[in-house]
């Protein structure tokens, strides 16, 4: 006699059970602390934050280890954290000038106001697996750099547009949309479309920024500047009548200077894409620039030449990870009915086709 | 149960906003309603968009049931029933009868539903020309122009081809004579059942849209005078219950590929069984209990 499978509840309940055991491992090795994953593992922390979009080193931490390291999982949790969260206000747009720099570079200008600085980066080393780590020795004492310095760097767009070789961006005091408050409307403006990339997936942006570099939209960028450090996040109180700072946040912005030979609309001059993420992670906003710049075609009078990068509704609508990791798995959810239905359809099609082909025989 | 949530997880505000979408919905039927949907605490597909329809729908005195695939015991059924038992403390039932709400994934129950009853669908891609235009912008527009040709085409080429409208599920439908509305991924079989006398609300939350079918609206499904739409359906009767009418589901019995076909709706199937109906593979009642 058949009996319809039931239990799914058990199952469910000795599923979680499991991964809960799975996730701690042997006991005999001990157990992450959350600190451990914010210091020790900070970049996987920063990339929780930046596509979480919410900066709390801690709970992106409790999230790598509660997910087991599965990154896009650990960024569903936070997103789903932070939707719950109540909102009390908005910054006022962070001075990234003010910035206190652990790196900044160019590429464009081999010495700047403010000089560069290399900082604490992957960039030059070699890649070698360093088996002192497998053993647990400790790294040997930096040399100390000069502390920060509160000199003000100015961003070096800023001297191309002195002498008005590059796009001056238009001013707009208007309070951008919110992403996460309305529903995803086209054509986006610009702020819009800064918010999707600046939380959209690393590797889809990265894929999209390489292929505006393989000839997809190609937009000649040079990196004008990278830097790498804290700003104040200032907020008005409007009991107290001025702004008080209530955080030190750590960013990575990216200005990129591109190439422009002119359109029907823009005379000659360089152009600009802008890169913004939470933490340190260069690769993500290098990349956010190249798509933002390419993403600009319409603005600047260019050719919508059908490429991916400058396809906006391909583009805001694809990368987001939450959103494509959960519709490209749930395929693994029941489909009996579909299913059902499609094999009686192909089961029909091919009796008529078979019928056919035996009359024509 | 106690819960840090607020009754039925989302926030006032958030419940009001879906409301207000589900209202213009009601007004407009068929029509695809933009909402700020919210990130859940279960991923985009697991049906997101239901679970934030039902959360704006219930009242602490409704009786909630939870349908994936026809069977309320599916493993994502049992989640989101779960989900609402912990964070809106409502009471739960497995009876379409019973039930004050129902969310349900790719069936329509067998039960007809009566005044008052809600049905909320959880819509994967709520768009129904997505796969013959993949651009939301071009899309809006032929809904705005009422441009139905590209999808007439479609159903015209299947017919060409194949000497059917090859589509077995999520089968287009005309709402009040006016919109094209994806009927979700429930079999054509079900299509029929959508005139009907409960509200039908439809979430798709990661597409960020809601649509409605009010109570007693026209839905036909598309389909040509010479080419009528056939509901299609069960080849013999149901193996447990002898049910005739039913949306089945096919089980492999064994290794030599032995089906058998159930009811696909476990609760029409169990109520059946209790009523005395016994199909070829099942037991009567009294014999199953021992």
């Amino acid at each position: 006699m058949y009996v319809a499978v039931k239990g799914g509840e058990a199952a469910i309940e000795n599923a979680h059970s499991w991964l809960d055991e799975i996730r701690r491992g042997d006991t005999d090795v001990p157990e992450l602390g959350i600190a451990q994953i914010r210091n020790q593992l900070a970049l996987a922390v920063d990339r929780v934050m930046a596509e979480g979009s919410l900066y709390d080193p801690d709970l992106a931490a409790l999230a790598i280890k509660q997910s087991r390291g599965d990154l896009i999982e650990a960024i569903f949790l936070i997103r789903a954290y932070r939707t719950t969260l109540p909102r009390f206000g908005a910054s006022r747009p962070i001075k990234t000038e003010n910035m206190a720099c652990m790196r900044r570079i160019s590429a464009t200008f081999k010495d700047v106001p403010g000089g560069q600085v290399l900082g604490p980066t992957f960039d030059y080393t070699h890649r070698l697996l360093d088996f002192k780590l497998a053993a647990e020795g400790s790294a040997e004492p930096a040399l100390k750099v000069p502390a920060q310095t509160d000199e003000v760097k100015p961003h070096i767009t800023s001297f191309l547009n002195d002498e008005g070789l590059i796009q001056s961006e238009p001013q707009n005091d208007q309070t951008p949309p919110d992403l996460t408050r309305e529903p995803l409307e086209l054509p986006a403006s610009r702020a819009l479309r800064l918010q999707a990339l600046t939380r959209g997936d690393e590797g889809f942006v990265l894929g999209m920024g390489y292929s505006t570099q393989r000839g997809y939209g190609r937009n000649h960028a040079f990196v004008g500047e990278l830097r790498i450090g804290n700003v104040a996040v200032e907020v008005d109180i409007p009991e107290l009548g001025f702004a008080v700072e209530i955080a030190d946040i750590e960013i990575t912005e990216c200005e990129t200077v591109n190439q422009f030979t002119g359109s029907k609309t823009e005379p000659p001059q360089f152009t600009r894409g802008y890169g913004l993420v939470f933490g340190q992670s260069e690769r993500k906003a290098i990349s956010m620039a190249l798509v933002d710049r390419a993403l600009r075609w319409k603005e600047l009078g260019e050719d919508d030449t059908g490429a991916p990068a400058q396809d906006e509704e391909f583009v805001l609508y694809h990368c987001d990870n939450i959103q494509a990791t959960g519709f490209v798995e749930h395929i693994k959810l029941p489909h009996y009915v579909d299913f059902q239905a499609e094999l009686e359809l192909v089961r029909k099609l091919r009796r008529e086709a078979n019928a056919a082909k035996e009359a024509a025989e | 149960m106690s819960s840090d949530y607020n009754f039925a997880y989302l926030d006032e505000q958030t419940k009001r906003m879906i409301r207000r979408a589900l209202l213009k919905g009601v007004a407009i039927p068929g029509y695809q309603v933009p909402f700020a949907s919210r990130e859940m605490p279960m991923p985009y597909g697991w049906g997101t968009g239901g679970v934030q329809v039902t959360a704006a729908c219930l009242l602490p005195e409704d009786t909630l049931k939870v349908i994936d695939q026809g069977a309320d015991d599916t493993t994502n059924a049992v989640s989101i029933r779960k989900f609402f038992e912990k964070t809106a403390s409502v009471s739960v039932t497995e009876e379409t009868t019973e039930a004050t709400v129902i969310q349900t994934r790719h069936r329509i129950p067998e039960t007809p539903l009566t005044e008052g009853q809600i049905l909320v669908y959880q819509v994967p891609i709520p768009e129904p020309l997505r796969f013959l235009e993949p651009r939301e912008t071009e899309t809006r527009k032929m809904h705005a122009l009422e441009e139905y040709g590209l999808m007439h085409v479609k159903l015209y080429e299947d017919i060409a081809r194949h000497g059917h409208i090859a589509t077995a599920y999520a089968y287009p439908v005309k709402v009040e004579g006016r919109y094209v509305m994806d009927p979700s991924p429930i079999p054509k079989f079900d299509n029929p059942k959508m005139e009907m006398a409960g509200l039908q609300l439809f979430g798709a939350g990661r597409e960020q849209r809601i649509y409605a079918v009010p109570p007693y609206t026209r839905v036909v499904s598309l389909d040509f005078e010479d080419h009528p739409f056939e509901r299609g359906g069960a080849q013999q009767p149901c193996g447990l219950c002898a049910a005739t009418d039913a949306y089945l589901d096919e089980v492999i019995m064994d290794d030599i590929g032995t089906r058998m076909f159930v009811c696909s709706d476990t609760d029409y199937c169990r109520e059946r069984r209790d009523a005395g109906h016994v199909g070829e593979m099942g037991v009567p009642k009294a014999e199953d209990a021992a």
